[in-house]
């Protein structure tokens, strides 16, 4: 059975949408049979970011009404054989999601793929609640700054409260990932400090994402970071992010710190 | 078509009992909704889908005044679910009703059904998953009433938009209260970790109960109804760990160890 991770954060614009691309498309490069779905309806980004925007026939509204099976709404990647996307609706409102609907897509995802990556929604309604559901572990995308720091603190509080495993009194496991994380300020002083963050939020750290025109550059051609350029640094902290995901011990650096290893905070108990 | 028979089922009548905010202005009441003014523009949300209860027993104003300072509050999206203290002659339709008997929990009754005292740790985990309000709708969760001093301990954070409410008595968390959530207790909030959301300890009337934390970082902390805002607060005490206690209806405090 396949892991389902969500992909959250409460703030929007903090960097879900590029890092469920290229975690999803680092995970497939590894060999992992790997789907990214987009729970963004309405706001559907990942398919332009995944470059597959023209090929979309069906999406995951259509599957849960059921105008169509689930393989005829999946896109397979271009680069990657084992890579795909279930695409969100443009034109159907965030209602067209129901429970019981999402429930059954992600049970048959489940039993196809290894990792079920989905991109959840900004805001903490019924689009972000129903994308956080059936998960099994939670990326919690964040930015180095207070206002997204308290979104996804609220959002953690969600994630203990109103998935399944929290209502069934299992412990979701959470990661964060520090993204947007830019050397330059954090030199000057005027971004939060890691170490605040992750005593703020107390959850293990997954990686931190450098800001960089590399993220831009890849979005720009249509293709995760990993794919468009393999040794920039963003790439290469979401390759590492991937591998801590499948559970490897890997230390966390921070960008532009040379010394900064903080494999101390990783190995902390998740919270 | 057989005749319907007319259900046996009784209307069922429950008696429950809800914890409210109790308002008591006082004269002037420009002023004292000046200070209430404040008091919202600085801790936003506070009154919001709460219950809150006006006790006028200290006030001798007629219904005219009382219609007039209920609008205000309207006004202020503070709804007033009932009146405490008013005079027969001074509420009439469309004006909330009259209240009484209420007390504070210590003084409620024992519940009908016996308690039977689980162990102590089964108590704290039913506990801490009852209380830690639910975070969407920032409803809190009021805990049934016991008879004796009760003590909740919950054993993580309380994160921003949960609502902590235990009015029977003291809350100890392990772990920090973030920015935008709070923790009411009857009595005494013991923190161990960081308190970077609001706190309000003795709550119910309860002038000697006291805050302790081990990192202040506090939005707002209140005991007995005394608050203080983090402006308010000796900026040397931030970040400190620091135990708050009433003086005089002052907010004292000072740093552990
Ligand atoms: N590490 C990064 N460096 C530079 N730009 C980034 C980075 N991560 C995200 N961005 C940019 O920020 C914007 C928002 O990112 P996106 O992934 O769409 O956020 P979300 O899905 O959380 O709304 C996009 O323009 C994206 O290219
Ligand atoms: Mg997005």
């Amino acid at each position: 059975m396949g892991k389902v991770i969500v992909v959250t954060s409460g703030k929007g614009g903090v960097g879900k949408t590029t890092s469920t691309a290229a975690l999803g498309a680092a995970l497939a490069q590894r060999g992992d049979k790997v789907v990214v779905v987009d729970f963004d309806v309405g706001l559907r980004n990942l398919d332009l970011v995944m470059g597959a925007e023209r090929r979309v026939v069906y999406d995951l509204v259509n599957v849960i009404q059921g105008d169509a099976k689930l393989p005829q709404a999946l896109i397979r990647d271009k680069r990657l054989e084992n890579l795909f996307l279930l695409p969100a609706s443009q034109t159907r409102d965030k209602d067209a999601l129901t429970a019981e609907g999402v429930e059954r897509v992600m049970g048959d995802l489940k039993k196809y793929f290894d990792w079920i990556i989905c991109d959840s929604p900004a805001g903490i309604e019924r689009g972000a609640t129903l994308a956080m559901r059936h998960a099994d572990m939670a990326v919690v995308v964040t930015n180095p700054e207070v206002s997204s720091v308290r979104d996804s603190d609220r959002i953690i509080g969600l994630l203990d409260s109103k998935t399944l495993k929290a209502e069934n009194g299992e412990r979701m496991e959470k990661h964060l990932l520090l993204t947007r994380y830019d050397v330059n300020r954090a030199e000057r002083g005027d971004m939060l400090k890691v170490d605040d963050v992750l005593e703020i939020l107390s959850i293990p750290l997954l990686g931190i994402i450098p800001e960089s025109m590399d993220v831009l550059r890849a979005s720009n051609i249509g293709a995760p970071v990993t794919l468009a350029d393999a040794k920039s640094l963003p790439a290469q902290a979401y390759f590492d992010a991937s591998r801590r995901l499948a559970g490897e011990a890997l230390p966390v650096t921070i960008p532009g710190e040379k010394r900064g290893i903080f494999g101390k905070f990783f190995g902390r108990k998740a919270a | 078509m057989t005749k319907v028979l007319t259900d046996a089922r009784s209307i069922r009548i429950k008696g429950r009992s809800f914890l409210a905010v109790v308002l008591s202005p006082d004269m002037p009441l420009d002023h004292w909704l000046a200070r209430l003014d404040d008091l919202a523009a600085r801790s936003a949300g506070f009154f919001l889908d709460r219950p809150v209860v006006l006790d006028v027993s200290d006030l001798q104003i007629d219904k005219v005044v009382l219609k007039e300072l209920l609008e205000q509050l309207a006004e202020r999206n503070v709804r007033i679910m009932g009146v405490e203290g008013a005079r027969p002659s001074m509420l009439g339709p469309g004006m909330p009703p009259a209240m009484k008997g209420g007390k504070a929990a210590s003084d409620f009754e024992v519940p009908e059904k016996p308690v039977v005292e689980p162990e102590a740790e089964a108590t704290e985990v039913e506990a801490s998953e009852a209380e830690v309000g639910d975070a969407r709708s920032n409803l809190p969760v009021v805990a049934e009433v016991r008879p004796v001093t009760q003590s909740l301990v919950i054993s993580e954070p309380v994160r921003s938009g949960q609502s902590v409410m235990f009015p029977e008595g003291d809350v100890t968390i392990v772990g920090s209260v973030s920015s935008g959530a709070e923790v009411i207790a009857g009595g005494s909030v013991h923190i161990y970790g960081a308190l970077r959301g609001r706190v309000m300890a003795g709550s119910l009337g309860n002038a000697s109960a006291r805050i302790f934390c081990r990192k202040l970082e506090a939005e707002l902390v209140a005991i007995d109804g005394i608050y203080k805002m983090a402006e308010d607060m000796d900026p040397e005490l931030r970040g400190q760990a620091v135990q708050l206690w009433l003086e005089n209806d002052v907010i004292m405090a000072e740093t552990l160890n």
